[in-house]
């Protein structure tokens, strides 16, 4: 399977809900209609939460990775403004 | 509030991330309501909700006028206001909890009556007219600055248990005018003074505003414009009237007959 490159990462270990969502939000928006978004996290619970308010607003989740025993890398692409 | 380019604070990230998470607000509407500057008029019942809503929201400036001082008879509806700021001026008394609420927001405090002769200086800076005013003259001469200066109105109004609210779009949806053309006599309608207000009607009516002022700010969603929304708190029944512009409006209409702000709006005839 073809590799996908981020055009933008953001580091947000060690911030909870619903914050986590908010940074990934903000980071979103600030990106083009077609790019990817990685985003490294902690926080069990935003491994659920993210995807699935990323999806509500209309953007597409490629995929949803457990990295190690602590961190989740979860990549978006911008389907919307 | 400073942005830098799309960035909030550590601080404002957290302050307004109810607003950020919304789909129809997010980052960019939230840096809208930053940049937005409204002008307010009253510091009274109405204004005194309106302005707490805009300034948590982080509405960017609010500028509010009001040449009247704290009264304890004011402190059953007036929120802002306190016991200990009994005798103040409104406007110092409501910016000092302003502030403290929230200081990305400028509050500018203007202590003096709004006039034909000052209206027009003061609103030019602004992006939206909210009136929170008790008597008729500031509420058509309010409208007919707002028309005049082709700014967004936003206008509330309260007695005993009934509440109205109107947004005035000119160019696009009516005017105050269209619906009540003149000033009713003096003395026909009440005042708060001489009917009463129950304390909680001119809160309702305000968030109401704030949220109207929010949405054009947002340009989300539909304002009340071509529509006067009335409440009535004995019956907790909020009904929706259609309110046409009038083509023959003496201000907004085809031929207006009021072209430049009156003289004198104390009287209930235009002595332009």
């Amino acid at each position: 399977m073809e590799e996908i490159i981020p055009d933008k990462r953001i580091d947000i270990r060690g911030l909870k809900c619903p914050y986590t969502f908010v940074r990934s939000k903000l980071a979103i928006e600030q990106m083009n209609t077609g790019e990817v978004l990685e985003v490294l996290l902690n926080y069990p619970e935003a491994s659920v939460s993210i995807p699935k308010s990323m999806q509500d607003h209309g953007q597409r989740v490629l995929s949803v990775d457990k990295i190690n025993d602590t961190d989740w890398i979860i990549l978006i692409r911008k389907e919307r403004d | 509030m400073e942005f830098n380019g799309g960035q909030f604070t550590d601080d404002q990230i957290i302050r307004y991330s109810r607003h950020i998470i919304l789909p129809e607000v997010g980052g960019k509407g939230q840096a809208m309501i930053a940049s937005a500057k409204v002008f307010l008029i009253g510091a009274g019942g109405l204004g005194c909700p309106i302005s707490y809503y805009l300034t948590a929201a982080g509405v960017g400036r609010i500028a509010i006028v009001d040449d009247d001082v704290v009264d304890l008879s004011n402190l059953q509806r007036q929120i802002l206001h306190s016991t200990k700021t009994v005798g103040m001026p409104k406007v110092e008394s409501a910016k000092a909890v302003l502030n403290a609420l929230n200081p990305d927001v400028e509050i500018i405090a203007i202590k003096d009556r709004l006039t034909p002769q000052n209206i027009l200086g003061f609103i030019k800076d602004y992006d939206i007219v909210i009136d929170g005013s008790d008597n008729f003259p500031t509420r058509y001469l309010v409208n007919d600055a707002c028309v005049l200066a082709n700014k967004p109105l936003s206008s509330g109004a309260v007695l005993r248990f009934e509440g109205q609210v109107t947004t005035i779009i000119p160019g696009e949806g009516h005017c105050y005018r269209c619906l009540f053309e003149e000033m009713p006599p003096e003395g026909l309608v009440p005042s708060c003074q001489e009917g009463g207000v129950l304390g909680v009607l001119p809160g309702i009516i305000g968030t109401l505003q704030a949220m109207e002022v929010l949405k054009l700010i947002l340009g989300k969603g539909d304002v009340l414009k071509n529509t006067l929304l009335i409440y009535d708190a004995l019956r907790t029944n909020f009904r929706k009237v259609r309110v046409p512009k009038n083509l023959d409006c003496p201000v907004c209409g085809e031929n207006p007959t009021i072209t430049a702000l009156c003289s004198s709006y104390e009287a209930n005839y235009c002595s332009a």
